[in-house]
């Protein structure tokens, strides 16, 4: 009985590979098997064929990819470009490269080369692969449709100008960017003119400017993902109706270093992230309608620097805890809204115990506003007299924003954020 | 032993010593009189390189003290209010004195230390002691090194009748032994039969320096209280026949 | 200088009760603070109003007291074959030396045990630098100034310069000349003031000049560097060394 079923299972398997992909067939490259060359096997391929590249060091020409193939490393193949040419271009639809160490791209700011570039595709997975020391790691140029997931990229730039992104997406459409981890590129993602694109789960550290970057890129999304000592975590610039919720964004540190810059961003989401040792966590410019909500920011310089360019956003329940500032504005009126967040430099009382504090906290201190307006103030940090004004000011304020108050503080930290 | 030329001192505006010139001899029991602030203890304190004079020279034992120090190994002193640092015991005081005068222990004068009974006294800390006390140190201290000068400022006041007669007997001694001893003080009848020469300031001025002997001649008194108060109570009489004694 | 005179004021003044309070008050501090705090960059941020100014308040009106109090005393010495020279010195190194010992137990002891770094470092020798500067600020006042009460306000009035007046008068300079690159001016002027030279020290080697933005730039383009750093230990030892040889030179002459 158990070997009749078993009989059974073997012949649907062989029906499904022999009949079920429609006459595809797999070819296979390495030192073992009749072709050596993964561009051999792609003049051989016709669409819908999968090409297995066995183990081994592939040094060939660029290797372009024309036709719908699937290319699958097994064993973990490396390709390497010797710094000559761009490793992969594909110019074709429904193409899958998985499994491979793809290192030394040329260099080349005029064309923009990287390890597996995109021109005018849809339906592209690149996935599981090892991208070492290249100019951009993934491009994708009118892409659509396209996965990029489980990559890891990571290059050895020193400067800006020397290093392109991670990876990069341009005039591109419901793109899936999940579980990369990216470290040493320019920007660690690159989105301009992107939309309906999600970025989930990736981390990207250590990159010279941005962890992540959105231009003019509307209706996207990022969650869970860790940014970590970039020169910016995220910056979002010129952009509409985003949704950031669950990222973390920490020890982005430096001079002229954010967390998340906000640029020119309407009708947006920010929830449930955490901000820790950012010199500044959000900086906002010109940014309108935005929910910032139950994040929480401990241990920045500034938690947020809210400039009043920015109007009619709402920043409710977030934790607010040892930040030297928590927040910074350019002074005059205010448009935005503070309500029941918690801040533990809070010092007023809750008399009817409901967790609200009985009177208004003042978040922005006045040497804050001072250094805003001559940022070399700041060699008075932590100065007596500092300490004295911020006293002073706190009991009879003149010159900090009057309508810049929080009318019900937490008492306690609401439960939904997450704290270190 | 001390020579002064033209000694004049001003504090600002105001001159608290006028052109003094002084000689004083060892062997001597000087008394430095003269109502308050009439430059008693400003003189006292040029000699001992305490305050700098404005004009004129000090030498001691031949030598101009200015710019000096070492000439005050040879000098006594026994301020008018021993101040000492308050959290020292009066052992430490007296080891820190014999440290910086570095003399021998057996050139050492014990005589004060033993009859004041200081030895008893050795861990109590200077702040609790009372101001007898605090003389009864001053007093040992200047004694101790057995200085070739003595110069007193105020010895006996505050100090009981015992001590005051010890301390007495102890200055009559060292005076036969040739020391120059300068004493000022307020309480003229404790001093009457030690003094041996006068020094009468007042203004800044030197009035008169005369021997006993001489002064009581000239006032027709036979004890001292009384001769000075002749003085005092007729100084402008004095002023012109005193100038050239000495 | 005469070792003896200085072995007897120190031994005067560490069983002064002043002394021993100040060091226990430090010690209790700078413990509690440092147990409180788990972030050591943070603890540090927070010992650095005790530095700044409560050392020198306590160092230059404790001196400012003793040598007042002292005044009969150091007359005594005066009396006797010393050099004047080396009585003032011997003095004023037996108070640094006081005042150094209580900082250091009470504040660079903790900060090693708790905050063993760079910063940590910075913190204990601008703290030691800060006591033997306003010792000797202490000593030129109270040989200028006769009187004790106003020698003692003078020297809370100088106190209140360095740590207050002064950076008022550098924020309204700040103000004035907001629209011109100043920052390289201001390190020069904040040389004028030894709290604003071990704060701003302080300061960045506990990372805080990314915070300081262009500012906090140049002026880690200048302490960051060792001849920077020299210049700066010079400046800080002229503060000590400057206020000492006037009142030195003063006390020579003195009328005691």
């Amino acid at each position: 009985m158990k070997s009749f079923l078993f009989y059974i299972l073997i012949t649907c398997v062989c029906l499904c590979m022999v009949v079920g992909p429609t006459g595809a067939t797999t070819i296979h490259v390495g030192k073992q098997h009749a072709i050596s060359s993964i561009i051999q096997a792609i003049a051989k391929a016709k669409n819908g064929d999968t090409i297995m590249v066995h183990g081994g060091l592939y040094q060939e020409e660029n290797i372009l990819i024309t036709k719908s193939l699937t290319l699958i490393g097994k064993n973990n193949p490396v390709i390497d470009a010797q710094k000559k040419h761009e490793p992969v271009s594909i110019k074709a639809n429904y193409v899958t490269i998985k499994g491979f160490t793809i290192k030394n791209s040329a260099h080349s700011s005029l064309k923009d080369i990287a390890a597996v570039k995109v021109y005018n595709g849809s339906h592209i997975a690149i996935e599981n692969n090892i991208l070492d020391n290249n100019f951009f790691g993934i491009y994708l140029q009118n892409a659509k449709n396209c996965r990029i997931e489980n990559n890891r990229l990571q290059t050895y730039g020193e400067t800006e100008r020397l290093v392109g992104n991670g990876i990069h997406a341009w005039k591109s459409d419901s793109i899936a960017i999940l579980n990369n981890e990216i470290a040493g590129h320019r920007d660690g993602i690159y989105l301009e003119f992107v939309t309906h694109t999600q970025v989930d789960r990736n981390r990207a550290q250590n990159n010279l400017r941005y962890g992540l970057h959105f231009m003019f890129s509307h209706d996207n999304q990022y969650h869970y993902n860790t940014f970590k000592a970039n020169g910016a975590g995220v910056a979002v610039m010129y952009t509409q109706r985003m949704r950031m919720e669950h990222n973390i964004f920490e020890e982005n540190w430096g001079d002229a270093t954010y967390g998340l810059l906000l640029k020119d961003i309407t009708d947006s989401y920010i929830q449930n992230n955490t901000f820790v040792k950012n010199t500044t966590g959000i900086f906002m410019e010109g940014s309108n309608r935005i929910q910032i909500q139950q994040n929480s920011f401990e241990n920045n310089g500034w938690a947020i620097k809210i400039f009043t360019s920015c109007m009619h956003n709402t920043l409710s329940r977030n934790t607010f805890i040892q930040n030297t500032f928590d927040v910074a504005t350019n002074g005059g009126k205010m448009t935005n809204t503070f309500n029941g967040n918690y801040w533990d430099q809070y010092e007023g009382y809750d008399l009817n115990k409901d967790g609200i504090g009985d009177v208004p906290h003042h978040p922005v201190s006045l040497f804050s506003m001072l250094v805003e307006r001559y940022p070399a103030a700041m060699l008075l940090f932590r100065s007596f007299m500092v300490t004295l004004f911020d006293r002073s000011e706190k009991m009879i304020p003149s010159l900090t924003p009057e309508n810049l108050k929080d009318e019900n503080p937490l008492m306690k930290p609401d439960k939904r954020t997450v704290i270190r | 032993m001390i020579k002064i030329e033209k000694l004049s001192k001003h504090f600002g505006k105001l001159q608290v010593l006028k052109d003094i010139d002084l000689s004083l001899t060892p062997g001597q029991c000087i008394s430095l009189i003269g109502p308050n602030g009439s430059g008693k203890t400003t003189l006292i304190k040029t000699i001992l390189g305490m305050v700098v004079p404005s004009s004129g020279n000090i030498y001691v034992e031949g030598k101009n003290i200015n710019r000096e120090w070492a000439y005050r190994s040879d000098i006594g002193y026994m301020p008018q209010k021993g101040e000492y640092p308050e959290n020292m015991s009066i052992g430490q005081v007296l080891d820190m004195m014999i440290d910086i005068r570095k003399t021998p222990s057996h050139l050492l004068d014990n005589e004060l230390y033993e009859k004041f009974e200081i030895e008893t006294m050795l861990d109590k800390r200077m702040r609790t002691l009372s101001g007898g006390t605090r003389q009864k140190v001053s007093a040992c201290l200047a004694f101790m090194f057995n200085p070739k000068v003595l110069i007193l400022d105020e010895p006996t006041a505050g100090l009981d009748p015992v001590a005051t007669e010890i301390l007495k007997e102890k200055i009559i001694r060292e005076k036969e032994k040739n020391k120059l001893i300068l004493i000022t003080s307020h309480v003229l009848s404790d001093l009457d039969d030690l003094v041996s020469q006068i020094i009468y300031m007042q203004d800044g001025e030197l009035r008169f320096h005369k021997s006993l002997a001489e002064l009581k001649a000239d006032t027709g008194t036979d004890k001292l209280s009384r001769a000075i108060a002749h003085v005092m109570g007729y100084k402008t009489m004095f002023t012109k026949e005193v100038i050239h004694e000495q | 200088m005469n070792n003896k005179i200085i072995k007897y004021v120190i031994s005067d003044l560490l069983r002064n009760r002043t002394i021993l309070f100040y060091t226990l008050v430090l010690l209790t501090l700078s413990l509690s603070i440092f147990l409180m705090e788990d972030n050591t960059d943070k603890g540090i941020a927070s010992m650095l109003n005790l530095v700044l100014f409560v050392v020198p308040l306590v160092c230059i009106v404790f001196s400012s007291i003793y040598l007042y109090n002292s005044a009969e005393f150091i007359a005594l010495l005066v009396s006797q074959p010393l050099k004047r020279q080396s009585i003032w010195l011997s003095i004023f190194m037996g108070l640094a030396t006081a005042m150094t010992l209580a900082f250091f137990i009470g504040v660079g002891i903790p900060t090693f045990i708790f905050a063993y770094s760079l910063s940590g470092i910075t913190l204990v020798i601008g703290g030691l630098l800060l006591s033997l500067i306003f010792v000797s600020i202490a000593t030129w006042t109270a040989v200028r100034i006769r009187d004790k009460s106003k020698g003692i306000g003078l020297a809370i009035i100088l106190w209140l310069y360095f740590a207050l007046i002064f950076d008022a008068m550098l924020l309204f300079l700040l103000f004035q000349f907001a629209d011109y690159p100043i920052e390289k001016m201001m390190i020069a002027v904040s040389m004028l003031n030894p709290i604003d030279i071990s704060r701003i020290l302080i300061l960045l080697e506990i990372d805080l000049s990314a915070m300081m933005g262009y500012t906090g730039a140049i002026f880690r383009d200048f302490f960051g560097t060792h001849i920077g750093m020299l210049i700066t230990v010079l400046v800080m030892l002229m503060w000590t060394a400057l206020p000492l040889w006037f009142a030195t030179r003063h006390f020579k002459k003195k009328d005691l």
